[in-house]
């Protein structure tokens, strides 16, 4: 089943165009990968999709077309993105910016839900009640996806994770990431420039290239083409 | 001793008043990060609103209330229509589209409402107590009783319901918020809504105590909230009440001892601004931004 | 520049001619029309004097001030003292006013380092609002030659003895002062040509400090203060030079009000509403640019002026009304100003001519 199509993605930064028409598709239970050098476009493709730059082309969402819609409809219809950089509410405390997580939800398991992700995280636990600005890099990543989460979305858009990140958080991230994926069959774009990592826990990926598809096919293609591998690991 | 506590009973009457609007202002800088120079003017059409339902015979507290729930629609049509376009801008922009609200505003209120005195009255009756030997007045109970309730209903509002969280998302990462599922426009209107209703409230109860209600009602009162605000610091609500109080204290004591500021009374008020800014450059109970380079 | 043409390029010599253009139509607007409109002239070039200065400080340098009708007020009594008490002629009047101006601009511009933002907009309101006070207490009211129900703190002058022309014949041989006094003759002609000089003047001050390393030090410290001072720039040297410089500029302002007013008295009010309008006048005009400022004058006074005076208004409403709503048009035009040209005039038309000039798609992004 497919839940998210783009097609024909074309975006940019007022006057400066930065994709030129992109397709690509995320299907229920999938993580896919978009991996690129800086400047290919990467962080523009998950801010077109969550509504956060305007989009032109076709854009559908779990049968809704999204395409120029409004960041907070896109959410309500069940994309979370955790956007570079973790964009978190620093003034407020590290239980709030959970609680804000879930703002457009309506039910019960808030509370339960909120228990789960300190038991995932266990740092976040411990801080719950402090600013969320005086967090570290990495906990506050872990509170920006815990916030993403919070909203129990159909479809997670992860902008490089491991940005500023220590090797070993990044490789429980990605871990805790993977289960994830594999318990609750929570759908993930990620787009990531640590390819091993990515691919490690990917089913597909497409390799984005000055604003257009390069190399797309499965994770173990990608990882074993040539061409990735001495583009992107070093191979 | 005397006319030191009448003077202090004064001061504080005075600034209740100033707390008042100044919690209004820092309501809106919280939530969009601008200082509203038309938050007087705002209150002085809303006050002359009132009055007009007490002029159609309205009991006064219902007119009060009427014109608090208008206002705040008053306020949230006013971000939608004249802010929003402009809130990407420049603070200097900003600046000055708030004040040519503030021209228009006055200028429209005379023209609707004509500018010859008008009586407003209070919504309470006024009396005059003798408690210990110092007189007190029926309208600093009030007042102060109204901007206690105020600022319980605030903290509340913002603090323990899901649209103070919004609104204090808001105000800490509009995108992010957007990422959430918060509509931001919205909590913005609903941040100028109670700005507006606030200063309502605060001028349909500060004009009945003074002799009349005229178009240059506000205008005084506005200054001292402004101050009020930077020296408790903007983003400071209980900043906005202790700078409120502050001034009106400050400035009562100093107009009754200090013969040498005879005239020039108001150096007292702003020159307190500027010794507490030398020490803490965002007011007494701002928070000091820190840029990490 | 790169791509040496041997010649100046097309805009250049159309930006000169427009100016030669416009500077001749000044010179020439004493001469032909009479004394109101010249004094509405004469305005609109002293508010752009001082809203140049308020650029400077506001513009270039990112200090708002919302208090500089205070430094104007303070030149304009200056100016007035020395004219009145000790009869100087007006110009001389006028290097001591910008001497004093930039002293005092100075005083404020040190404890402004300390306070910034919005918090600084609001010392400087309390500098304007304090000002009309402290100088009412100090200056005392003078009877001088006009009875005017003049405010404590107002000094009158005379035109015979202050404000008229001088004698060109004590100064010039007879057939050049017989042309002097022709063309400045008049009190309304001598008050233009004294404000038209010192604007030029000083608009050629505000250039060439745009164009030296004084004016990028002012744009650097505006723009990011901290690697300002990483690449040895002295912040408070700047910023109180930045001060005390437009303080100058408002200070030479009101002298020359004084000419048109007659007087220099002060109130709440006005002070308070001159400092606005110095603000406005930089905003409409645009920030940062050398004649946006003074464009911003002469559009603020002129729109003000056929607002105020537009009979459409009074045919809708009774008289009275019209008059009461004109500082709604005004505010309402303020507000539809910013939604069309938040960059102000200049930097609008800028903005505009680089856009119709854009012809090569700009392809690759520094930032995904």
């Amino acid at each position: 089943m497919t839940l998210l199509e783009v097609s024909e993605l074309r975006a940019g930064y007022g006057p400066v165009q930065v994709l030129y028409g992109i397709d690509f598709v995320v299907h229920d239970g999938e993580v896919v990968v978009i991996l690129g050098a800086n400047g290919a476009g990467k962080t523009t493709t998950l801010r077109a999709v969550s509504g956060m730059i305007p989009a032109r082309g076709r854009v559908t969402f779990d049968a809704n077309p999204i395409a120029g819609s409004k960041p907070e409809r896109i959410a309500r219809l069940g994309i979370a993105h955790v956007p570079q950089g973790r964009g978190t509410l620093a003034e407020l405390t590290v239980e709030e910016n959970l609680w804000l997580g879930a703002y457009v939800r309506n039910d019960d398991g808030v509370d339960g839900d909120i228990a789960r992700w300190y038991d995932v995280f266990p740092r976040l636990g411990e801080r719950r009640a402090q600013p969320a600005g005086s967090m570290s890099g990495g906990e506050q990543q872990m509170l920006a996806i815990a916030r993403a989460l919070m909203s129990r979305p159909k479809l997670l858009l992860l902008d490089e994770p491991s940005l500023g990140l220590a090797p070993i958080i990044t490789q429980e991230l990605f871990r805790v990431l993977g289960e994830l994926n594999r318990t609750d069959g929570l759908a993930m774009l990620v787009v990531e420039q640590n390819a091993g990592l990515a691919l490690g826990i990917a089913t597909r990926g497409y390799v984005l290239e000055a604003g257009t598809i390069a190399v797309s096919g499965s994770a173990d293609e990608l990882g074993t083409n040539d061409d990735v591998r001495r583009a992107y690991l070093g191979i | 001793m005397d006319l030191f506590v009448s003077q202090l009973m004064i001061g504080i009457q005075a600034g209740v008043v100033y707390a008042s609007l100044a919690l209004a202002l820092v309501l809106i800088y919280r939530t969009t990060g601008l200082l509203n120079f038309a938050q007087g003017e705002m209150a002085l059409l809303s006050t002359y609103l009132t009055w007009k339902f007490t002029d159609y015979g309205l009991p006064v507290w219902v007119s009060i209330v009427a014109s608090v729930l208008v206002s705040f629609a008053g306020g949230a049509l006013v971000e939608r229509v004249v802010m929003r376009p402009v809130e990407q801008s420049s603070p200097l922009v900003l600046v000055i589209v708030t004040i040519g609200m503030f021209l228009a505003l006055n200028a429209i209120t005379q023209v609707i409402f004509g500018t010859d005195d008008k009586h407003l009255p209070r919504a309470y009756p006024f009396e005059v107590w003798e408690v210990a030997g110092i007189r007190v007045r029926s309208d600093t109970l009030v007042l102060i009783g109204v901007l206690v309730a105020e600022c319980v209903l605030l903290w509340y509002l913002v603090q323990k319901t899901k649209l103070g969280l919004a609104l204090r998302a808001v105000a800490s990462n509009p995108d992010s918020s957007r990422l959430v599922g918060v509509s931001v426009g919205t909590m913005l209107m609903v941040g100028w809504g109670l700005a507006a209703g606030l200063g309502a409230l605060a001028g349909a109860l500060v004009v009945p105590t003074t002799p009349a209600l005229t178009p240059g009602s506000m205008q005084s009162i506005l200054v001292f909230a402004f101050a009020a605000a930077a020296l408790g610091g903007f983003d400071s609500p209980l900043g906005a009440v202790v700078g409120g109080l502050v001034m009106g204290v400050a400035n009562a004591l100093t107009v009754e001892y200090v013969d040498a500021l005879d005239g020039i009374e108001l150096v007292v008020p702003f020159g307190l601004i500027l010794l507490v800014l030398l020490f803490r450059p965002a007011g007494l109970f701002g928070r000091v931004h820190v840029e990490r380079v | 520049m790169a791509g040496g043409r041997p010649w100046a390029s097309p805009n250049r010599v159309a930006a000169w001619l427009v100016g030669i253009a416009v500077l001749a139509f000044l010179l020439y607007v004493p001469q032909y029309y009479e004394a109101t409109t010249v004094n509405r002239y004469t305005t609109a070039i002293f508010i752009g004097i001082a809203a140049m200065g308020l650029n400077i400080l506001t513009g270039y340098n990112g200090q708002v001030s919302i208090g500089h009708g205070a430094f104007f007020a303070l030149g304009g009594y200056t100016s007035a003292l020395l004219m009145r008490d000790a009869g100087w002629p007006f110009l001389a009047t006028v290097p001591i006013a910008a001497l004093v101006c930039f002293v005092v601009g100075a005083l404020v511009g040190f404890p402004a380092l300390r306070v910034k933002g919005l918090y600084l907009a609001l010392v400087t309101l309390g500098l304007a609002v304090v000002f009309p006070d402290v100088a009412r207490k100090f200056v005392n009211s003078t009877d001088g030659f006009f009875d005017h129900n003049g405010e404590p703190g107002t000094v009158q002058l005379s035109i015979r003895e202050h404000l008229a022309p001088p004698f060109w014949h004590d100064w010039f041989a007879d057939p050049i002062a017989d042309r002097l006094r022709d063309w400045i003759g008049a009190r309304d002609q001598w008050a233009y040509y004294c404000a038209l000089f010192l604007g030029l003047l000083l608009l050629l001050g505000v250039w060439l400090i745009s164009r030296s390393r004084f004016g990028r030090a002012l744009i650097a410290v505006r723009d990011h203060e901290a690697a300002a001072a990483t690449v040895g720039i002295d912040l408070a040297r700047v910023k109180v030079a930045a001060f005390a410089l437009s303080a100058l500029y408002a200070g030479v302002a009101g002298s020359l009000a004084v000419m048109i007013n007659r007087s220099a008295s002060v109130t709440k009010q006005e002070v308070f509403q001159d400092s606005i309008f110095f603000l406005v006048a930089v905003v409409i005009g645009g920030t940062a640019t050398v004649v946006g400022p003074m464009i911003g004058a002469f559009i603020l006074v002129f729109v003000q002026e056929w607002l105020d005076e537009s009979d459409w208004l009074s045919d809708l409403l009774d008289d009275q009304r019209a008059r009461l709503a004109s500082p709604a048009l005004f505010g309402i035009a303020l507000i539809l100003a910013m939604y069309v040209l938040p960059d102000g005039l200049v930097g609008g038309s800028r903005r505009l001519l680089r856009r119709l000039k854009r012809r090569r798609p700009v392809s690759e992004a520094a930032v995904t």
